[in-house]
């Protein structure tokens, strides 16, 4: 009886061990001193040194934090308006909006970076930043507009009618009542659009810009031709960074729980 | 009299298909307690959610003061509501919460300061303000949303079953303290609840509601008293309602053949004639197992005795087949399940109901 | 009394502004690239850049010729390979998952979202250290005995199916412990109870409650799994080719966008296709464990 009971346990340690082996070799590698990935010879920080002296890398940082800022707001802001105004409204092509904007995450990746690099050819966008931040949004705005429209839904709709009642016009409505609420679940949508448009390549490889490299095309690229340990160091960075996104959403996601509306 | 504060004139709404609201009309006076009441689906919040201004009439009009609302949105009404499920605002404290309407109306931060004090004094909760909603009881967050409603003095309360999700001791003693804060404030409330007891106890008047209408609109005792309908008879304080035909009008009274026997009955004025069908309501506590003394009388049988709620129910079977029920303080009333009697009242306690030309 | 006639028109005049953006965005940059991937795809080809307005089915008879059919083939039956195996895996973690303390049920979440959350080419770069000629693999594989020259799994089939779990795994774990989540376990119980083995109750009960999840979970790994053309690309080299694969060479490197886009739509209407098939069994709107 014992051995049954332990045997879910036993399968669930060994995948999230599998599951951690790669990532724990990058960073291991990272420390390595050798130039050969494969072979140890002794602990340095010599490929960090390496790493925070390359500027075609920190440019490639900076352009994916702007990227992603930039996408997960304007989501943020389409997303949210949208969750609310739906949640609101009754039109008749609601249906089919609100099934196109999910649709950017429904389709594969590959599709959705090939339509939006010839439309924009199409229109005559110059590539770069600004189609990144376009193809990004869209992607974005399915994940804050899933996360507010649940916790709409969720929401207790006289908070709204007892704002109105007391005295608040829609607009201060939205903001002393509706926003506050739903800020946790617009916050978790930002963080995963960031971490989605953080960690994109297909998408990014089809609409940017010959000189626009974003840090996962420039990982891309030194992956396919040839790898230094420098990538190493940069990997286990952004796996720290993870790892405190993710504990900082969870964290939110608790600040929220602990607000929400009493129950009897 | 004076102006009234609050008119509904033919109201009508419909979700639909169906009409929830079929034209109804009511006057509720300064400082007058006005409780709706019915059973859900009625249309009773809805009456309020218009009142309020949130939601529109189909038909019809809402004056407030001489004014007409109908189409005035609800944060431009002097009108506040205590939502069923309190509605606080989870992420405000207490004292936020009650002075949000005075935020709004750009008060100073001192004036907003002292009325919210006030008015947590006013609902015993004095030093709570810088609580969560979340760290109150349910009777906490009850007095709080009565707070935040009269904060402002709004012209009219209107309370949507604020005491439904108490337990019953807390909701006798709400009742006593909402009645209290209601006439030392001099607002007009409109409450609605589904429990008669609770309307029969608050009320200055009350609506009887039914299936989108008012059924009939008078003070505590006229409801229960000379219900206009069978149905009024029957949701307030549950009367028999019977059928017969009339015999003999002598006066303010008249006598009704009814079930094999018969059974006396007020005129209440109305023009009755010999033999016209009439329907009579009986309160069960009036009725009696023995001849009166206008000789008169049904022959029923007992068929069972149950205890509840500190009386005696006594259900017994016409001649007819049609069921009566009597009620008794105390356990031991001499007669057993199976004993033939006659039942009987005072013309005094029966009253016609469902009377063609009655509403006004 | 008349009723005013102008009547609660003025009251909501403003809320449409609220879904003004989205509507504006999704019309211009979701609809508007998806038509234009249909339209495309029945153009013709321009020589050397750009297209033609000439109406043709060329592009579609096109994925008929048998190079592009094959790479079609190659790549579903890689999706195939990929999708049953993340089953063999993922259906139990999320299973077991769900049956947790609550407790352990937020520690395993935690632990299985960090990799989730991860970069996926640090992840892929992970896999090929271990895979490369002389990698981790290789050497522990040595010495323990098991083989005595280097394996060089590192651009094969093998390593490509791995790279494509390990991608997605976490789609189908999470669609599955959603919904065996939801699940009430009483249900199993009173299957016991009348008598049916547990392989039985999990057969009649079990698998058909976390239907939806599982479906979820394969239609979110089996069509992704035709378009990580990276993964195909790092650890594959070129020799297995992905419609992924195809679609990006198409449209980067010969320039023919027609037939990218056909190639697009096909793998669009199969997308279409398997979602509703899901929707249809399981009378949801919304994939399982989406988010």
């Amino acid at each position: 009886m014992k051995n049954r009971t332990k045997l879910p346990a036993v399968f669930l340690g060994i995948i999230l061990v599998i599951l951690y082996l790669p990532i724990a070799l990058v960073a291991v590698y990272s420390f390595n001193d050798n130039k050969i990935t494969s072979i140890w010879s002794g602990f340095s920080l010599r490929w960090y040194e390496t790493l925070f002296a390359d500027s075609a890398m920190f440019e490639a940082l900076v352009n994916s934090v702007v990227l992603g800022v930039c996408a997960s707001f304007a989501a943020a802001v389409i997303g949210t308006l949208g969750a609310v105004g739906f949640t609101k409204l009754r039109m008749r092509t609601k249906g089919t909006v609100e099934y196109l904007s999910t649709l950017p995450i429904m389709i594969p990746e590959i599709i959705l970076g090939m339509v939006f690099m010839v439309f924009f050819s199409l229109l005559g966008l110059p590539f770069g930043m600004t189609t990144l931040i376009i193809a990004h949004t869209a992607f974005c705005i399915p994940y804050v507009y899933m996360m507010v429209k649940a916790r709409l839904v969720g929401m207790d709709k006289s908070l709204f009618e007892a704002a109105r009642d007391l005295g608040a016009s829609e607009a201060r409505v939205f903001f002393d009542i509706t926003l506050p609420l739903l800020a946790p679940a617009i916050v978790s949508g930002m963080l995963l659009s960031f971490a989605m448009s953080f960690d994109d390549v297909i998408i990014s490889v089809f609409v940017t810009g010959v000189n626009v490299n974003t840090l996962p095309i420039k990982i891309y690229s030194q992956l396919k031709t040839g790898v230094t340990p420098e990538i190493n160091a940069l990997c286990t960075l952004m796996l720290v960074a993870t790892v405190c996104l993710v504990l900082l959403s969870g964290a939110v996601g608790r600040i929220g729980k602990g607000k929400k509306a009493p129950r009897e | 009299m004076s102006q009234p504060i609050l008119e509904l004139h033919q109201i009508e709404k419909r979700f639909g298909d169906t009409q929830v609201l079929k034209g109804i009309s009511l006057s509720a006076a300064q400082g007058e307690f006005i409780t709706l009441l019915g059973p859900s689906g009625c249309g009773k919040t809805t009456t309020l959610r218009i009142i309020a201004g949130l939601e529109t009439p189909d038909a019809g009009r809402v004056v407030l003061e001489g004014r007409d609302v109908t189409d005035t949105e609800p944060n431009r009404r002097d009108v506040n509501t205590v939502f069923q499920n309190y509605a606080l605002f989870p992420h405000m404290t207490v004292a936020a919460n009650i002075g949000y309407s005075l935020k709004l109306k750009k008060r100073p931060k001192d004036e907003i300061a002292k009325a919210v004090d006030e008015a947590l004094a006013l609902v015993q909760l004095t030093g709570y303000g810088k609580r969560m909603p979340s760290e109150l009881s349910g009777g906490q967050r009850q007095r709080v949303a009565i707070a935040r409603a009269v904060v402002n003095r709004p012209r009219v309360l209107l309370l949507d079953e604020p005491l439904g999700a108490l337990d019953l001791q807390l909701r006798r003693q709400m009742q006593i303290e909402l009645k209290a804060l209601q006439k030392r404030l001099g607002i007009t409330f409109i409450y609605i609840t589904h429990d008669q007891e609770e309307a029969l106890n608050m009320s200055d008047r009350i609506a009887v509601m039914r299936e989108g209408r008012f059924e009939q609109i008078g003070t505590p005792a006229e409801v229960y008293d000379r219900p206009r309908t069978s149905y009024v008879a029957r949701f307030v304080g549950t009367a028999n309602v019977l059928t017969g035909t009339v015999k003999a009008v002598d006066g303010d009274a008249m006598t009704l053949a009814c079930a094999d026997g018969c059974a006396r009955v007020q005129t209440l004025g109305y023009p009755f004639k010999d033999g016209q069908t009439v329907n009579i309501a009986v309160r069960s506590e009036q009725v009696e197992f023995e001849k009166s003394a206008e000789g008169c009388g049904l022959p029923a049988t007992v068929k069972e005795k149950s205890f509840a709620g500190g009386m005696l129910r006594i259900a017994l079977a016409l001649a007819d087949g049609s069921e009566l029920i009597a009620s008794r303080h105390g356990i031991d009333i001499g007669v057993a399940a199976g004993d033939k009697v006659d039942v009987t009242w005072s013309a005094f306690h029966a009253v016609p109901v469902d009377v063609e030309g009655a509403h006004e | 009394m008349n009723k005013p006639v102008t009547r609660a028109k003025p009251r909501r005049s403003k809320l449409w502004l609220t879904v003004l953006p989205m509507y504006a965005f999704t019309l211009v940059f979701v609809l508007g690239p998806l038509v234009y991937m249909f339209v495309l795809s029945f153009l013709e080809r321009a020589e050397g850049w750009g297209v033609t307005n000439a109406f043709t089915f060329a592009n579609y008879q096109n994925i008929l010729n048998p190079i592009y059919l094959d790479t079609f083939i190659e790549s579903f039956k890689l999706a195939i390979t990929s999708t049953l195996l993340i089953i063999l895996i993922g259906y139990p973690f999320g299973y077991f998952m769900a049956k947790l303390s609550p407790k352990w049920k937020k520690r395993v979440m935690l632990m299985l979202m960090i990799p989730f959350w991860t970069s996926s080419l640090i992840r892929l770069y992970g896999w090929i250290i271990i895979f490369r000629a002389n990698g981790t693999l290789d050497k522990v594989l040595m010495a323990v005995g098991l083989t005595e020259r280097p394996l060089k799994l590192l651009y094969t089939y093998p390593a490509v199916v791995v790279g494509m779990v390990y991608a997605l795994l976490q789609f189908m774990v999470l669609a599955v412990y959603s919904s065996a989540e939801k699940m009430d376990w009483s249900l199993v119980e009173a299957a016991r109870d009348l008598g049916a083995s547990p392989l039985q109750a999990f057969l009649t009960v079990t698998l058909k409650m976390t239907l939806p999840g599982l479906l979820s979970g394969v239609i979110l790994t089996f069509i992704p799994s035709m378009g990580l053309f990276f993964i195909a690309d790092l650890l594959g080299g070129n020799k297995i080719v992905l419609v992924g694969s195809l679609i990006q060479d198409q449209l980067m490197k010969a320039h023919n966008w027609p037939f990218a886009a056909a190639l697009s739509v096909v793998l669009m209407l199969l997308t279409s296709l398997m979602i509703s098939v899901y929707k249809r069994v399981t009378h949801s709107t919304e994939l399982e464990g989406l988010l």
